[in-house]
C-alpha cells in the first residue's frame, strides 16, 4: 500500500519518567510505528525471522515427539542393543541433545548474519540509533 | 543393612550442616555488598537490567537447575532408569522454545512481568490481572515441587525423621529464602543463582567424571552395572520402567512429555530473567549459555543417576529417607565420604533457596506491578509503595511455601514440578506466542486463552490420579478422580491454543492496529524499548 513512506526520523524514544507502561497515552517523541510496520526493510526483518523460527520450532518439536512416541508405544524397538548395554532410546535420546545443541548453534548464526544488520539498518531509518 | 548405609550417610550432620552454613554466609554477604538500596522499581525486579548475557545465561540455567533437576531427575534415572531420562530430554530441548520464540521478543516488549507484554496492545486491567493470577497459581505449584524437594534432602542430611522435626526445618529455609528476596531483590537474587549454578554445575562434573573414570570410560558399563543392581534388571534402560505399558500410561507418557517441552519457556520466573540484559542480543546469548550449561549438566546427571543405581543400589535408594529424591546426595557420600556428601547437600539446599527466592521474586513482582500498581491503582502507584507491597507480597508467598512444603513434603519433586509446567504451558504459551505474532489476536482472545488454559489445567489436576485414587497419590484413601491422566497437558495446551483463536474469532471488538504495529516493532526491533 504505501510502501514508499519511509519511517520518519523520530526522536529517540525517550518516555517520561514513570511508572511503566500504565501511563502509556501521550505519543510525543515516539516513532511512527505503524509507518515502521509498513516499510520494506521491517518487512524483510520479519520475513527472514518468521521464516527460520517457524519452521525450526516445527523440526524441532515433531523430531522431539517422534522420539516421545516411540518412547511411549515402540518399547521394543527402543530396547534393542546398539552397543554393549546401550539401547537406540538411550542413543536417540543423546540424538536429541546433539540437534538441540545444533540447533542453537545455527540460529545463534542466523541471528548474527541476518537478522542484527537489518535491526541496526531500521534503527538507522527510524532515527533511534543504537544503544 | 539398608538402614545401615543411611544412618551412615546422615552420619555427620555437623560437617553438612556447616558445609551449608558456610555457603548461606557466603551468598548472604554478596547479596548485601551487591545491592545498593533497590531504591527503584527496575532495580528491584530487573537488577536494572544491567546484566550481561553470560552472567545472566548462568542465573537462568540456575533458575531452572532446581531441586527436581538435581535431584528429582538423578532420582527418577536411578529407581526408574530411561523415564527418567527422558524428563532431561524434555528439559533441554525446551530451551529451544525460549531461543527461538520466546526470549529476545519478550526482553524488548516487557519491563518487569508477563504481564507487561500479555496486555502490551490489550486491555489493561482485565489482562493483568488474568497474568497476575496465571502467575501466581503457576509459582505456588513450582514452589511446592521445591519445597517438598527441601524436606526430603533434610529428612537424609540430618536424620530427622519426624515430620515436625522436618516441618520446622522447612520453615528456617523457607525464612532464610524471603530473608535474600526482602533485602537483595533481583540483583541479589541472581547473584546466589549465579554462584549456586556454577558451584553445581562442578559439582555434577565432578561426579560423572569420577564414575565414568572408575567404570574405565565405557558408558555402557556404567549401564550394565546399574542394570544389575536394580529390581528391574535389564528393563532398567528399556521404555517403561515407570510409566507402564497400558494405554492409558502411554498417553500419560506423551501429556508429560508435551508439559515438559513447552512449560519451562513460559514459567514466570524464567521470563522474568529476560528483563534483566540490557538488550535482545544479550537475552539471546543468555539463553545460548544456559543451553550449553543445560547441555553439560543433563549429560552429567544420566550418568549420577546410573550411576548411583550402579554403586548404590535401587533398594538403598527406594528406602533411603527422602525416598527417590536422595539418590544423588547417596552417591555423593559413597565416592566422596562425609565431605562431598555435605558439599552435594550444601548445592542442593542452595538450589532450593535460589529457586525459591526467584519464584518469591517473580509473584511477588507479578501481584505489586500488575495487580497493584496497575489494577489497583489504575497506574498511579508510586514506585516505593510499589516495593513495598513486592516485599509485603513475598512475606505472605513465603508463608505460603513453608505451609505447602509441609503438606507435599515426602513426593517427587520432579513429577510435581511436571503440574507446574503444565498450567504454565496451558496459561502463558499459547497467550505470549499468539500476542507476539498473530496480529488480530485481542483482549477476549488473551482472556479466553489464560483462564481457559489455567482453569482447564487446574480441573484436571484436581480430577486426576496425582491427587486421589492412586496408590501415589496426594491424598490417600479418598477417590473423586475421574480424569485418567496424571499430567493435563495433552489436553489443556490444546485447548488454550483453542480458546484463545475462538476468543478472538467471536468477539466483537477487533484488536488495536496501531498498538499492534507498535508491539510488532517493538519485539522485532526493540525501537521503543527502555533500559
Amino acid at each position: 500500500m504505501n510502501k514508499s513512506v519511509r519511517p520518519p526520523a523520530a526522536m529517540p524514544s525517550e518516555r517520561a519518567t514513570g511508572l511503566g507502561f500504565a501511563d502509556r497515552g501521550d505519543d510525543i517523541g515516539e516513532p511512527d510505528f505503524q509507518a515502521i510496520q509498513q516499510s520494506p526493510e521491517f518487512k524483510v526483518l520479519r520475513k527472514r525471522l518468521l521464516w527460520f523460527v517457524f519452521p525450526m520450532s516445527a523440526f524441532f518439536l515433531c523430531w522431539y515427539m517422534t522420539f516421545v512416541l516411540f518412547s511411549a508405544y515402540d518399547h521394543e524397538f527402543m530396547s534393542r542393543k546398539l552397543f554393549g548395554a546401550v539401547n537406540i532410546g538411550t542413543g536417540f535420546g543423546l540424538l536429541q541433545f546433539v540437534t538441540t545443541i545444533t540447533i542453537v548453534l545455527v540460529y545463534r548464526r542466523y541471528a548474527h548474519k541476518k537478522l542484527d544488520p537489518q535491526v541496526d539498518r531500521i534503527h538507522e531509518l527510524a532515527g533511534v540509533g543504537k544503544k | 543393612m539398608t538402614s545401615q548405609i543411611a544412618a551412615r550417610a546422615t552420619g555427620s550432620p555437623i560437617i553438612n550442616l556447616s558445609v551449608f552454613f558456610v555457603f548461606v554466609l557466603i551468598t548472604l554477604f554478596i547479596v548485601y555488598k551487591v545491592t545498593n538500596r533497590n531504591s527503584t522499581t527496575s532495580d528491584y525486579y530487573a537488577a536494572g537490567s544491567a546484566f550481561s548475557g553470560v552472567q545472566n545465561g548462568i542465573a537462568l540455567s540456575g533458575d531452572f537447575l532446581s531441586a527436581a533437576s538435581f535431584l528429582g531427575i538423578s532420582g527418577a534415572i536411578a529407581v526408574h532408569g530411561y523415564d527418567g531420562f527422558l524428563y532431561s530430554v524434555g528439559w533441554l530441548v525446551a530451551w529451544l522454545v525460549a531461543l527461538l520464540l520466546v526470549g529476545e521478543r519478550l526482553r524488548n516488549t516487557g519491563r518487569f512481568t508477563v504481564g507487561d507484554v500479555m496486555a502490551y496492545r490489550m486491555k489493561q486491567r482485565p489482562v493483568r490481572a488474568a497474568a497476575a493470577n496465571a502467575t501466581l497459581v503457576i509459582t505456588f505449584f513450582y514452589m511446592l515441587a521445591q519445597m517438598a524437594g527441601a524436606g526430603g534432602l533434610i529428612a537424609l542430611l540430618l536424620n530427622v525423621h519426624s515430620k515436625s522435626g522436618q516441618a520446622l526445618i522447612i520453615t528456617g529455609v523457607g525464612l532464610v529464602m524471603v530473608f535474600y528476596v526482602l533485602v537483595g531483590g533481583m540483583k541479589g537474587t541472581t547473584w546466589v543463582q549465579i554462584i549456586k549454578a556454577g558451584m553445581l554445575l562442578i559439582c555434577v562434573t565432578f561426579m560423572s567424571v569420577f564414575l565414568i573414570g572408575k567404570f574405565g570410560f565405557s558408558f555402557s558399563a556404567i549401564l550394565g552395572q546399574a542394570a544389575q543392581n536394580s529390581p528391574l534388571g535389564g528393563d532398567l534402560l528399556n521404555p517403561g520402567g515407570w510409566y507402564g505399558s497400558n494405554a492409558m500410561d502411554q498417553l500419560d507418557f506423551v501429556s508429560l512429555s508435551l508439559s515438559l517441552v513447552l512449560g519451562i519457556s513460559s514459567l514466570p520466573h524464567v521470563l522474568m530473567r529476560f528483563y534483566t540484559v540490557p538488550d535482545a542480543k544479550e537475552a539471546r546469548r543468555s539463553v545460548v549459555w544456559c543451553s550449553w550449561s543445560m547441555f553439560i549438566f543433563y549429560l552429567s546427571i544420566l550418568i549420577v543417576g546410573y550411576g548411583a543405581t550402579a554403586l548404590v543400589g535401587s533398594d538403598t535408594i527406594v528406602n533411603a529417607p527422602g525416598g527417590e529424591n536422595s539418590a544423588a546426595p547417596l552417591l555423593a557420600f559413597k565416592i566422596g565420604g562425609a565431605m562431598l556428601l555435605g558439599i552435594v547437600s550444601a548445592v542442593a539446599f542452595a538450589t532450593i533457596l535460589a529457586v525459591v527466592a526467584g519464584l518469591t521474586l517473580a509473584a511477588s513482582a507479578s501481584f505489586a506491578h500488575d495487580v497493584y500498581a496497575n489494577v489497583i491503582r489504575r497506574g498511579k502507584a508510586d514506585p516505593r509503595s510499589e516495593i513495598r507491597v513486592a516485599r509485603l507480597t513475598a512475606l505472605v508467598m513465603g508463608f505460603l511455601a513453608i505451609i505447602g512444603g509441609i503438606v507435599t513434603n515426602g513426593q517427587n519433586v520432579a513429577f510435581l514440578v511436571s503440574l507446574a509446567l503444565a498450567l504454565a504451558a496451558s496459561a502463558n504459551l499459547p497467550t505470549i506466542l499468539y500476542t507476539l505474532f498473530w496480529r488480530r489476536f485481542n483482549t477476549t482472545g488473551t482472556l479466553w486463552s489464560i483462564y481457559g488454559g489455567l482453569g482447564s489445567g487446574l480441573v484436571l489436576i484436581i480430577f486426576s490420579p496425582a491427587i486421589s485414587g492412586s496408590s501415589t497419590s496426594v491424598f490417600k484413601g479418598v477417590d473423586f478422580h475421574w480424569f485418567p491422566l496424571t499430567n493435563p497437558g495433552l489436553v489443556s495446551i490444546p485447548l488454550s491454543f483453542l480458546c484463545g483463536f475462538l476468543g478472538t474469532i467471536l468477539s466483537k471488538h477487533p484488536s488495536d492496529p496501531k498498538k499492534q504495529a507498535e508491539m510488532e516493532v517493538r519485539s522485532l526491533t526493540g525501537i521503543g524499548t527502555r533500559t
